[in-house]
């Protein structure tokens, strides 16, 4: 009973995040609906016993990311409630349609093959806990090499992005 | 119903209640430190020394209508100021307030730690939490619908990402000189005293304690820098310079809703500091005079090192206030990102590089 309210109100605390980011007209609310997805799944790590991946989550995604992503909305003007006219005629039908479709095919497939609905917490017996010694063991041992050459990708791409936004002067040699 | 769950409701209603009384008694203290400072009175009507000022002032705010702007986005207002307080109260939650006891109950002995939580992520969780608190801060400052606020909103969103970066990279020493991420094991760690392998200055250095801030002075400067950008406190007010921005984020609020907003400042500026005091001071270590003081007032004593040292760095904040101008907003971009973060990435290189020889000998050896 507990885990199962455990996961249930995180669970659709992110699905309700999830909607507002959809369907929320403000962006400024579907960044707070982003916000509430993103906390939601960091208790729902929590419970699954990574605390360590949680607190990133925690960290990364709602703490940095998503101030930024607020900081830009707030920044460049765009906090301005959209447009809800439709740009091609029927689209909003068209795509709730094939949206209920998708949903239909998927429910009945997974009926068809014999849908576990008892999936919460397949593993909870287990004893394994995220602590950051066991990750950072198993991250700078076994998966060195991956580790290392993902942090290249990061600084090449910081590299790239800040070559894109600076202004190369062209008419240094000639003051 | 087992201890556990009774402690699980007790704890965090202890904390409530000693966060609000310490409130109280904290602005107090600032404006009776910066008084004396500026050579001002302070308060001094209500109650000896003026000590129940910030309950009138409470009471008054209580009483006062709350306006909603009419260009305010409601829903975002409203929420900005409850965002301001969970965070502070979170954090409060993590911090060991001493080295726990022993409570018999029904016969049998039952160990509780002095701390609402002692989560083994405890640094991460302090960074993460307090990554949150600037949410009410931008949002208060988007959705007051005013240009104040939000001018105050954006300085902030930028000025608590940029310290928080130096924050986080100036823990990371400590984190590897403790050997630990837990709070509790963190201040275990700086128990005893300095020991040195040369004799002589061995003899001088065992008097001193074995305190994070001598091996990670450095670390502890950029900590402390960063921990007032981050509760927004003068010198880096910018979020809420009176002088420029009436008051900033939090300008079009009134009544309760202001005084959640200043509560939670408060909140945050005793969290921040009693961490600093856990991280680099020791924490609730210190002489317990055990045999000395009745059992009872040394079981009391952790608890009572922890608050001199908080209130001692408190001291300085105010000092601080009173005496630094604020910063120009470009200065500030430019301590965070051009000083802090090079000096606390070059500060960590070197505490890496001196733990790993200390550890594992040289590299040649």
């Amino acid at each position: 009973m507990t885990e199962l309210l455990l996961f249930a109100i995180p669970a659709s605390m992110m699905i309700l995040g999830a909607l507002i980011v959809v369907f929320a007209k403000n962006p400024v609310h579907n960044a707070m609906g982003l916000v509430l997805t993103l906390t939601s799944l960091a208790i729902l790590y929590i419970t699954l016993n990574a605390t360590f991946v949680a607190m990133v989550q925690m960290l990364v995604y709602a703490g940095a990311v998503m101030t930024l992503f607020l900081f830009v909305i707030m920044m460049i003007g765009v906090d301005k409630p959209e447009q809800s006219k439709e740009q091609i005629k029927g689209q909003k039908l068209l795509i709730s349609g094939t949206l209920l479709l998708l949903i239909s095919v998927v429910t009945f497939v997974g009926l068809e093959n014999g849908f576990n609905w008892n999936l919460l917490f397949p593993q909870s017996e287990s004893s394994f806990e995220g602590t950051p010694s066991l990750l950072a063991s198993a991250m700078f041992t076994s998966w060195v090499f991956p580790f290392e050459v993902i942090s290249i990708l990061l600084i090449v791409a910081t590299t790239a992005a800040l070559a894109l936004a600076y202004e190369f002067k062209k008419s240094d040699a000639n003051d | 119903m087992s201890v556990e769950l009774i402690l699980a409701f007790v704890k965090p209603l202890l904390g409530l209640g000693l966060l609000l009384t310490n409130t109280i008694l904290l602005i107090w203290l600032e404006r009776k430190v910066v008084a004396g400072m500026q050579s001002r009175v302070g308060p001094d009507r209500a109650g000896p020394f003026g000590i129940l000022q910030t309950l009138a002032d409470a009471i008054k705010l209580l009483l006062k209508e709350q306006i909603l702007p009419m260009k305010a986005d409601k829903a975002m207002y409203l929420l900005a100021p409850i965002v301001a307080l969970v965070p502070s109260f979170l954090i409060f939650m993590i911090i060991p307030l001493g080295p726990g006891f022993d409570l018999k109950v029904g016969g049998e002995s039952k160990f509780i730690n002095m701390v609402g939580a002692d989560i083994n992520v405890g640094v991460l969780f302090f960074l993460a939490i307090s990554s949150l608190a600037v949410y009410s801060v931008v949002l208060a400052g988007w959705s007051s619908g005013s240009k104040y606020p939000l001018l105050g909103g954006v300085r902030a969103s930028a000025q608590m990402i940029s310290y928080e970066a130096a924050m986080g990279l100036s823990l990371v020493p400590v984190i590897l000189y403790s050997g630990s991420m837990s709070m509790s094991k963190i201040v275990e760690s700086q128990a005893g005293s300095l020991s040195s392998t040369i004799p002589i200055i061995d003899s001088i250095v065992r008097f001193i304690p074995n305190w994070n801030i001598f091996p990670q002075f450095l670390a502890f400067g950029i900590f402390f820098i960063a921990s007032i950008a981050e509760v927004n406190r003068a010198p880096f007010d910018l979020v809420e310079a009176e002088q420029e921005l009436v008051g900033g984020f939090h300008t079009e609020y009134s009544g309760f809703r202001f005084a959640m907003f200043f509560l939670a400042e408060y909140i945050n500026m005793f969290n921040m500091c009693a961490i600093t005091a856990t991280f680099f001071l020791g924490g609730w270590l210190g002489p317990t005079f055990e045999g000395i003081l009745p059992p009872f007032l040394s079981a009391l004593m952790p608890t009572l090192w922890l608050g001199v040292k908080t209130f001692g760095l408190l001291f300085v904040y105010f000092w601080i206030r009173a005496t630094l101008p604020r910063l120009r907003y470009d200065q500030l971009m430019e301590l965070g990102w051009k000083r802090l973060i090079p000096i606390s990435l070059i500060w960590l290189m070197i505490s890496a590089i001196v733990l790993a020889i200390r550890d594992f000998g040289l590299p040649w050896s």
